[in-house]
This record gives C-alpha cells, sequence and structure tokens, in this order.
C-alpha cells in the first residue's frame, strides 16, 4: 500500500502530469482510504516540491507542473471522499488590491496553496473595499490573502486591513499580504498576520497561521 | 525601431541606491551609456520610492537633462506624478502610461495632448489586463479611440499588447505577438511597443528567452521597444531581426553597429 502512495508521491514531484490520474485510480481500485492518497500521497509530494523551490533546485515553472499534477490527482479522488473527511488545511480568500491590475504572482500563489492542500477562493483584481467585506462575511475564510504590484497600490493593502480590523473581522482570520513592493518591514506597519516573499513561503507562512 | 531604453529604474537596487544617496555620478553614467548605445528616449523610474516618487523622479530628470539631449520617457502609473514631471522636461517627453482605467486616461491623455507628447498605452482596463489576443487588439482600438478623442492622432500612440510570463501560461507570448500583428494591420498608423523582460519571468537564462521574444516580435511588426541598449547580445538580436526582415536597406544600421561594436 505504501508504495502506491510512494509512487503518488514520485510521480507529482517529478511532474508526471500524464500519469498521475491512472496512478490515483490504481491506488483506489487497491482500496487505499481516498484521505490517505491526499495526505500521504498528493500533499506530501507538494511539501517535498516547496522544499526544493525554497532550497532553489527548481524553477516556479516546474513547481507550477508540479501543483498541476496535484491537482490532476486531488480531482480525481476528491469525490470518493466521506462527509467527515478533512481534507482541507484550510481556506484562503486571495485577492489583489483595489487599482491593481497585477495577478500573475497572486495566481502562483494560488496554485502552490491549492496544492498544498487549501481551499482557495480568488477574488480577483482591483478588489473593493465593499466586495472584500462581502466575501469575507459570506464564505467566514481562516486566511486572507491580499497582493500588490503597485508601490501606488499599497495604500489600498494598509486600508484593507485596517479596515478589516474595524469592522470585528479578524478574531478567527489571519491576513498574509505579498507582492513585489512589500516587505515584511511593511507587513508589520500595516498590522498584517504575515508575509511571505515568495509563493514557497506563501505556503509555509499559511500553514504556520493556521498552527500546523 | 524606437528604442525607449530601461535602465534608470528604482526597481534596479544600484538606481535606487544612488536616488538615496543623492549619487549624481551614478545616474549621470547610466544616462550617457544609454544614449551613446542609440536610446531614442530614456525612460526614467522612481516608482519603488513610496509617498516620495514625484519628488525623487524630479532630481533623476535634472541629473539626466544636464547629461544627455535625447527626450525622456516619463514612467509611473500615477497621474500626479506626470503632471509633476511634465513641465520640467526641455524635450517633448514619451508618457509611460495610459491604460483604458478611467483614474489613468482622463487625467494623462488631456496632460499628453497639451504637451504635444507622445504616449504608451498599455491594454488594460478596469476589468483587469488583456489575456488573448483578441481581448488585447480589442483595447488596442478602443485605446486609439480615446486618444484621438482627446486631440492625439494615431501616430503619437505606442501600445503595449502587454507580455505575460510564459513561465505561468505557455500561449502568453503568443497571445501578445499575434495581437502586435493584427493591431500593425488593424491600425496602420498607431505603433506597437513591448516590455521583454515580463515574458521571462521565472525562467533561467531569462535574457536568451527576452531576445528570441523581441526577435518573433520584430517578425510581426513590433516597431519600438523598451529595452536596454548596452546589451550588446540583445542590442545585436534586434539589429539583425531588422536586417532580416528587410527593413535595414543593404544592412547598413547592422553593419554600422558591427563597427562601433555595439553588438555581439
Amino acid at each position: 500500500m505504501s508504495e502506491l502512495l510512494d509512487t503518488i508521491k514520485e510521480a507529482v514531484v517529478n511532474r508526471k502530469r500524464k500519469e498521475i490520474e491512472g496512478l490515483v485510480s490504481d491506488a483506489i481500485e487497491a482500496g487505499i482510504e481516498p484521505v490517505l492518497i491526499i495526505n500521504k500521497g498528493l500533499i506530501e509530494a507538494m511539501d517535498v516540491v516547496g522544499e526544493q523551490f525554497a532550497a532553489d533546485d527548481i524553477f516556479v515553472p516546474e513547481m507550477l507542473a508540479s501543483a498541476l499534477a496535484m491537482k490532476l490527482g486531488l480531482a480525481k479522488v476528491k469525490p470518493l471522499l466521506k462527509t467527515g473527511d478533512q481534507p482541507s488545511l484550510g481556506t484562503v480568500l486571495m485577492g489583489t488590491v483595489r487599482g491593481d491590475m497585477h495577478d500573475i504572482g497572486k495566481n502562483i500563489v494560488n496554485m502552490m496553496l491549492e496544492g498544498a492542500g487549501f481551499t482557495v477562493v480568488d477574488l480577483g483584481v482591483d478588489l473593493t473595499l465593499e466586495k472584500l467585506m462581502e466575501e469575507i462575511e459570506n464564505l467566514k475564510p481562516d486566511i486572507l490573502g491580499l497582493s500588490a504590484l503597485l508601490t501606488i497600490t499599497l495604500p489600498e493593502m494598509e486600508r484593507a486591513v485596517l479596515e478589516i480590523g474595524e469592522k470585528g473581522l479578524r478574531k478567527n482570520m489571519k491576513i498574509m499580504v505579498g507582492g513585489a513592493p512589500v516587505s515584511k518591514t511593511f507587513a508589520e506597519e500595516i498590522g498584517a498576520d504575515g508575509h511571505g516573499e515568495d509563493a514557497a513561503e506563501a505556503v509555509t507562512l499559511a500553514k504556520r497561521l493556521m498552527g500546523k | 525601431m524606437l528604442i525607449v531604453a530601461e535602465r534608470i529604474n528604482s526597481s534596479r537596487k544600484v538606481i535606487e541606491e544612488a536616488v538615496q544617496s543623492g549619487d549624481v555620478g551614478v545616474i549621470k553614467h547610466e544616462a550617457k551609456i544609454q544614449a551613446d548605445a542609440g536610446a531614442d528616449y530614456i525612460d526614467v523610474n522612481a516608482g519603488t520610492f513610496i509617498r516620495e516618487e514625484l519628488k525623487r523622479l524630479k532630481w533623476i530628470v535634472e541629473v539626466v537633462q544636464d547629461t544627455v539631449s535625447i527626450p525622456l520617457c516619463i514612467d509611473s502609473p500615477d497621474p500626479l506624478v506626470i503632471a509633476g514631471i511634465l513641465p520640467i522636461v526641455k524635450e517633448t517627453p514619451l508618457i509611460n502610461s495610459i491604460t483604458l482605467e478611467p483614474s489613468r486616461l482622463d487625467t494623462i491623455l488631456p496632460l499628453a495632448a497639451d504637451y504635444g507628447a507622445r504616449v504608451i498605452a498599455l491594454c488594460q482596463s478596469s476589468d483587469g489586463m488583456a489575456e488573448t489576443a483578441d481581448q488585447k487588439v480589442r483595447m488596442a482600438h478602443e485605446l486609439v479611440e480615446k486618444a484621438e478623442q482627446a486631440g492625439i492622432p494615431q501616430d503619437f500612440l505606442y501600445v503595449d499588447p502587454l507580455v505575460y510570463p510564459i513561465a505561468t501560461n505557455p500561449h502568453s507570448a503568443v497571445a501578445a505577438l499575434e495581437a502586435m500583428a493584427a493591431i500593425k494591420k488593424g491600425i496602420p498608423d498607431v505603433h506597437t511597443i513591448c516590455g521583454l523582460t515580463n515574458v521571462s519571468y521565472a525562467v533561467p537564462e531569462r535574457k536568451l528567452i527576452n531576445r528570441t521574444f523581441l526577435v518573433a516580435a520584430i517578425v510581426r511588426g513590433l516597431d519600438s521597444a523598451i529595452l536596454d541598449p548596452t546589451d550588446k547580445k540583445l542590442f545585436g538580436a534586434m539589429k539583425a531581426a531588422l536586417a532580416v526582415m528587410g527593413k535595414d536597406e543593404y544592412c547598413l544600421e547592422f553593419i554600422e553597429a558591427y563597427r562601433a561594436e555595439r553588438i555581439a
């Protein structure tokens, strides 16, 4: 059994996008619990990938190809989960702040968070405060991720964090921020719960914010 | 081929430090080597200085204008910064940039018309950046229409179809290339321009990808580029592509660049 899981893990690490669905099917047919396939196969693989990226052993596109393999595998096994199985590490609401149209970095972070086992809801770019508040209240995410690329939209990030706090929405939700001009210092200044320098750091941070 | 030289940008550490410490020598050197390499405009960008962008950019503009006489490309998404710089430039500048977002369009276009400036227009609207070739071309038409309404002729407009990293979407460069060709065909008097560094984001040997993309773009009719003219391999690929595409009679410009040792 663990051999099949190891094969799945290896396939995700090695970006075998064409083979992963067959391997997951094999594991399902062999009677391996879906939740084990996810946790011991797919998610553990992405942990390895995250470490490889953090160590500069692989490039972003390679990391994304692994995340895609992980997603394909996940789609195969997800319908078989029993109610009560908790496959998600938590829900992350993501968006680029108002006035900013940039989403390449945010989308990479989305893929990596999904790859790591989070449920990601992406609100897109140019996110107004009204829309943001509405979605937070509707969705009650565990984490909010805000992104900005332009220095002139950084004040929007600050305003969003401030307003979320004033509305009392931070009790059950952590806020992480990122984007090229966002620094650790800036994240601290505006009172965010954390900042990731790149996609791998964002995943580590999200896990830490969830207490994992 | 119109060349906008990109090196004076505060997102480069050496520039940010020079601006921070008021090191005139570094900025002067950067201006001079780019002018010598054949720049038509010198791009100036102080975007990393939050809340101080205008003040810092004014300083850069003064230093560059003290050094070279070629015009500047004022690079900021902030209409207030552009409005603050326009009165102090000596030569009619290129403005970098407008988008279809009303906050930038409605403020910057009248300024450009007043100063007779040329404008870089990005295929980006309030709904986001154009991703497919069709979206890019549609936005290009809208940008031209808006510019003409503001009294800016097609020939003064440089449409940037925007290219995204092939690392995250393998078809993103093709979308930009197809848009360049379609814009050139559909709006013959308008120019196309493109930054080259986005395309290679997160890939090793980025400069090789950038060069290859530039050549492909020139084949599709790109007539202006934002690049580092001191990069001899890049500059060489550009000159060679122009010669191959029949845009350099008797290869005279290619040979001249060769003699001047500006290509490799």
